[in-house]
């Protein structure tokens, strides 16, 4: 039988090695059920995950596809930390991408100047932090669950932009697709090397993790978060306003989630359009848990999971197998990843009943 | 058949697969366990129930293998939370990203797809009658089955032993571990029983309710699901309530787009959603002024000292 | 009597009894024989090992090593449904009892599947009603007071007609009039021939009361003894091993100015299950210590909130801290002003558990230090502090600066209490700081709690241990039921009437005196 014991401290080892335990299981258990499927393991593993690092063109879309997952993991963590369990960021990420629109549908055609894309930015970013604050007003004002509520405004915000851009921002020469106008030059993310798809945002990226880094492990505010998340009362105590976190940490994931989506539209993307997230929303989740709720961490998984989607794409088109598997596998290493998180809190014993009563007599 | 007429029939199928999906749910929290993945085991309820359905003809096995999928995916998830004392909402979170990935690959082969759909019952004479006959007596198995399960828990709960020792664990498991009951065990067979309704809610959404299927099909039915057990404060009768009024708000709003009322339809079709919200906030301020009903151990892990 | 009860054969005996956890022994290798008609004490201090050997006793724990035996015949207890089914009943010290369920219900959970539900009301009320403790089978138990709680899990235990029944510090929580009750109740069980095994630390009550002792320490046990011709110093010996040093009480202190009070403050509970305060007052001097003694339950959680500010008062002065209207001003505002709090709970209320020592300290050392400079961390400065901590009050850690879950208690509580006085407080707010710890650091705070007293620290100790308010405070007042009675000086603080008082019989014991 199996047996949890809690360790006297968390365990280092454990937390390091916790992860990468986590990703071999899962690629384990991905062999396996490649091999019910009737492929070979090996081969398809290695289109998924080896063969996206082995040229230059993949390599470029996993910076771009890291990019907006980062971002908004880096921003949940920040709630997950705080025991504020933000789940809605696709929703986030979905609103700040059609407010930070708006401006780039507006001007479009117009000689506006620079200003646009910053303006932009900004208004992305408001937008998922006025959407974010949603369902933390709901909790911390009344009382309701931010889980459900967070998570509802998804298909809110996904029925927001279908209504957008089948309606009043659709492109009248479009022929009647359901997308708006490509963005204008001054509407559009600059790219950061010539002849690549890498763009500004995945400097923005960079600048989170280390804003991140800075605020959780030297300042006060970052402290505050995560004592009111470990231990509530204490953090009373401390006279850490709860309330207050709650909502600044609901903000802070929300501007980055609307962020990551104006960036996403603005640059890789280039219009508005119903269905132009592959849920990266969802799959930060994922991120800020396989990075253990770490900055380098997050960048890091972000990284990882990056290459699963691209991996997925390419193994959809060279083996014809199923998108749905790069879902399988990010729901399994999440699984095996809180699995092997629990190694940190507890150690396991197998203990057999035999053995206590032997020891009875 | 009258519109009127038409709009009951309709609000009880639509309110079946919550009514199914929440009131296992419901017996889970009130064991003290947070499944925030019936989402998951819904759509892999619905894909595994239609592909049995499928391939043997029989919607009675359709449902089985619903439930069968169900159950399974609720035994990783206790696994995990009970054995392992993982996190009850991260792992919840897990186990609808995995529902939703497995059921699109299991789904993939019969999308477009079609089966006969759950036959209705025909009472004869009773089903004839008017207006209360079509409405009574001429159901699907699966609607009747509902309410029969939430009148079953009610009673289970209540003014049985079973149920005593099950909110007796929701309440305080240290107490009721230091009284001898086997907690973990209690919790395990909660959590297998709300995957199984939470796999038969899917089932019926594919079976009897559309009948096909497609990806992403439970289209968050699961989360309103998990939002109705709040609304019911943890009670089965208020549950049945709810379910029926959810029901009744996703139809009208069917009804008003199809009426062609000049608001879009997108936004009729966040209504269910909309007012997921804005129940959970009034029924949760109402809550915090009459004192908490919500299972005192909901969502902590237990670890029982050796 | 002595000699018949000797004669009689045991109807429990632990045969070797070793629980180890991990390299931990918690039990060596324990002898216990229980006889019928028999109160027997297992004394010994916390963590001595007493509750691990009971939880064996009920089926709760398995044993490494060693066995039970019942009459004569060895028994495996694999849960306490077994033990139950033998005839052992428990009454726990942290009542294993269901808030949100009746009373009834509560009852009903203990006993055994075959046992029918409608009629369990019914016999709860013949037994409560043969042995004198009322309980209403309807009512649900969180409107009930700590008193009535344990009644349920006594009337529960004796629904079973056990032949042996345990109880586990059970007076730590009532008052000495409801001790006497229950005592009188225990002896009627004993007349009715069941034995009695009586777990507790309290020396006189087990001399009054039990007929052998059994006294264990770090594990092992000292001695089995008639305590009734023992000296309580003499079981004390046993009990820690070596004399208990006395705190010495300074004489040389003298009463200042006010420095912290209360005016008639009147407060309602912030959740459904808590506490109203009603028009309480009180002044603390400067190099004074204030004792509130009472049950717990009566309010003291919520007048600690009330003076540390994590509960806002409803007027600015009602809380007065150096002359200062504080009632408004939240918990770091009130530190900022110098006064310090520590509260009852040591691990998820005056520490994180999972966090380091030197982040607990900024815990209460944020506001108002060097700790933190324009929001960012001072790691160096946090650490410093945690030496100062670990060498003043002798903090025993494996590491210079580990979680503060792998503490002990004692020294965990050594560390809460550092961490405040090291910061040199006027006013400091106390909640029962010896709970469950060791005698030696239980010494060690008491020390320090009189020493800062005499540096003109007005020192309020909120205690449940009359022993330890009649040692170390000047005056005494008593909470319960949300009120605060009038201080009574030292020298006029018996036991009796503390005790009357902390029952509710606040007017009784004034028109007395």
């Amino acid at each position: 039988m199996l047996v949890l014991e809690r360790r006297a401290e968390r365990s280092v080892v454990a937390a390091l090695a916790s992860p990468l335990i986590a990703v071999a299981l899962t690629m384990t258990t991905m062999a396996l059920l490649l091999a019910l499927l009737g492929r070979n393991p090996v081969t398809a593993l290695a289109v998924y995950f080896l063969d996206p690092l082995t040229d230059g063109y993949s390599l470029q879309e996993l910076v771009v596809k890291a990019t907006p997952l980062v971002l908004i993991a880096i921003g949940l963590s920040l709630c997950y930390l705080a025991n504020a369990w933000n789940i809605g960021a696709e929703g986030q990420f979905l609103i700040g991408a059609v407010t930070g629109s708006w401006l780039a549908v507006a001007t479009h055609g117009t000689d506006a100047g620079a200003w646009v894309l910053p303006a932009m930015l900004v208004l992305g970013a408001l937008g998922g932090a006025l959407y974010a604050l949603i369902p933390a007003i709901g909790r911390v004002r009344f009382g309701a669950s931010e889980i459900l509520t967070s998570l509802m405004l998804v298909y809110v915000a996904e029925l927001v932009l279908d209504y957008l851009v089948r309606g009043p921002w659709r492109d009248p020469k479009g022929y009647n697709f359901p997308t708006t106008a490509e963005f204008d030059p001054v509407a559009t993310v600059p790219i950061l090397i010539e002849g690549s798809r890498v763009h500004l945002g995945s400097l923005v990226a960079l600048a989170a993790v280390g804003a991140a880094l800075v605020l959780i492990g030297r300042t006060l505010k970052g402290f505050e978060i995560r004592v009111v998340g470990a231990a509530p009362r204490a953090a009373r105590f401390a006279g850490f306003d709860a309330d207050r976190l709650v909502l600044l940490t609901f903000v802070v994931s929300g501007a980055l989630a609307g962020l990551a989506g104006i960036i996403e539209v603005a640059g890789p993307v280039g219009h508005l359009q119903p269905g132009f997230s592959p849920g990266y929303g969802f799959t930060a989740i994922i991120v800020a848990f396989l990075g253990r709720l770490n900055p380098i961490g997050i960048l890091v998984a972000g990284l990882f999971l990056a290459l699963t989607f691209i991996g997925g794409e390419q193994a959809q088109i060279s083996m014809k197998l199923p998108l749905d598997l790069t879902r399988v596998f990010q729901g399994m290493l999440l699984f095996y990843v809180l699995a092997c998180d629990s190694l940190i809190l507890y150690r396991i014993r197998l203990t057999s009943n035999r053995r206590a009563a032997d020891g009875a007599r | 058949m009258g519109l009127a007429e038409a709009i009951v029939l309709a609000v009880l199928a639509a309110s079946t697969p919550l009514l199914i999906a929440a009131a296992g749910e419901l017996v889970v929290e009130r064991a003290g366990v947070l499944n925030l993945g019936v989402e998951g085991m819904m759509i892999m309820g619905a894909a595994c129930g239609f592909a049995g359905a499928y391939i043997t003809g029989s919607t009675l096995i359709g449902a089985a293998c619903g439930i069968a999928a169900g159950m399974a995916l609720s035994a990783v998830f206790a696994a995990l939370t009970l054995g392992l004392a993982v996190n009850q909402v991260a792992t919840g979170l897990a186990l609808t990203i995995l529902g939703i990935g497995l059921s699109g690959l299991i789904g993939a082969g019969f999308v477009g797809e079609r089966i006969v759909s759950a036959p209705h019952l025909h009472v004869p004479v009773l089903s004839d009658l008017p207006v209360i006959g079509r409405i009574l007596f001429a159901q699907d198995a699966f609607v009747y089955l509902s309410i029969a399960l939430v009148i079953g828990i009610w009673r289970f709960l209540y003014f049985t032993r079973g149920g005593l020792v099950l909110r007796a664990v929701g309440d305080n498991h240290a107490s009721a571990h230091a009284l001898g009951y086997p907690v973990l065990r209690i919790r395990f067979l909660a959590v297998l029983f709300g995957g199984a309704c939470a796999g038969l809610a899917g089932a019926y959404l594919s079976l009897a309710y559309t009948p096909f299927f497609i990806a992403g099909m439970t289209a968050g039915r699961g989360w309103i699901a998990l939002a109705l057990v709040v609304f019911a404060s943890w009670h089965p009768g208020r549950l049945a309530a709810g379910a029926y009024l959810f029901g009744a708000v996703s139809i009208l709003q069917l009804h008003a787009q199809g009426a062609g009322v000049g608001i879009p339809p997108q936004l009729m079709t966040a209504l269910p959603y909309l007012a997921t919200i804005l129940v959970l906030v009034l029924i949760s301020r109402a809550r915090a002024t009459a004192g908490s009903a919500a299972p005192a151990s909901l969502g902590i892990p237990f670890v029982p000292d050796r | 009597m002595a000699e018949a009860v000797a004669s009689a054969p045991p109807l429990l005996e632990a045969v070797g009894i070793t629980k180890r956890f991990g390299a931990f022994e918690a039990n060596a290798n324990i002898d216990l024989d229980l006889r019928p008609a028999e109160i027997h004490a297992l004394l010994g201090e916390n963590g001595a090992g007493k509750s691990t050997l009971v939880k064996i006793i009920y089926g709760l724990m398995q044993p490494t090593a060693g066995e039970l035996r019942w009459l004569g015949r060895p028994i495996r207890l694999a849960n306490p449904a077994q033990a139950r089914a033998q005839g052992i009943g428990m009454v726990f010290q942290h009542f294993s009892l269901f808030e949100n369920l009746t009373v009834a219900e509560n009852v009903a959970l203990g006993l055994p599947r075959t046992h029918a539900l409608r009629t369990v009301a019914d016999e709860l009320g013949d037994i409560s009603r043969r042995y004198g403790l009322p309980l209403e089978p309807r009512r649900d138990v969180w409107r009930l007071s700590v008193g009535e709680r344990q009644r349920i899990e006594i009337v529960r235990a004796l629904m079973q007609d056990p032949k042996l029944l345990i109880l586990d510090e059970p007076t730590a929580v009532l008052t000495p009039q409801e001790a006497d009750q229950l005592f009188a109740v225990l002896r009627r069980l004993r007349g009715e021939g069941r034995a009695i095994l009586y777990i507790s630390h309290k020396l006189e009550e087990v001399k009054q009361l039990c007929d052998t002792a059994t006294i264990l320490r770090a594990g092992k046990k000292v001695a089995t003894c008639d305590p009734r011709r023992e000296t309580a110093a003499s079981l004390a010996r046993m009990m820690v091993g070596s004399d208990v040093g006395e705190v010495r009480a300074d004489t040389q202190r003298s009463a200042g100015g006010s420095r912290l009070a209360l005016n008639e403050v009147t407060l309602a509970p912030d959740d459904p299950h808590g506490v109203r305060l009603v028009r309480v007052s009180l002044e603390v001097r400067g190099g004074e210590v204030f004792g509130i003694a009472g049950v717990a339950g009566n309010g003291q959680d919520e007048l600690f909130g009330l003076l540390s500010g994590e509960r806002l008062a409803p007027k600015a002065g009602d809380v007065v801290i150096d002359g200062q209207a504080a009632g408004h001003l939240a918990i770091s505002e009130r530190r900022r002003l110098g006064a310090a709090f520590i509260p009852e709970e040591r691990l998820g209320h005056g520490t994180v558990p999972g966090m380091s020592l030197s982040e607990n300290v900024l815990l209460t050392g944020h506001a108002g230090s060097a700790m933190v400079r324009n929001g960012f961390i001072d790691k160096e400065a946090t650490l410093a502090a945690v030496d100062r901590i670990t060498t003043t009050f002798d903090v025993r850690k494996a590491r210079r600066d580990p979680e503060a879950a792998s503490l002990s208690g004692g020294n965990l509580q050594k560390f809460m209490v550092g961490r405040e006085i090291l910061r040199a407080p006027g006013v400091l707010v106390v909640s029962q700081p010896t709970w469950g710890v060791d005698a030696g650091a239980a010494a060690t705070v008491r020390q320090a709690l009189l020493d800062l007293a005499a540096r003109g620290t007005a020192v309020l100790v909120i205690s449940q241990d009359l022993d330890e308010l009649t040692g170390i405070a000047d005056r005494i007042a008593v909470m319960f039921a949300g009120r605060l009675s009038p201080p009574l000086p030292r020298a006029e603080a018996g036991r009796e009437k503390l005790g009357l008082m902390m029952g509710g019989g606040m007017e009784a014991a004034h028109a007395g005196a």
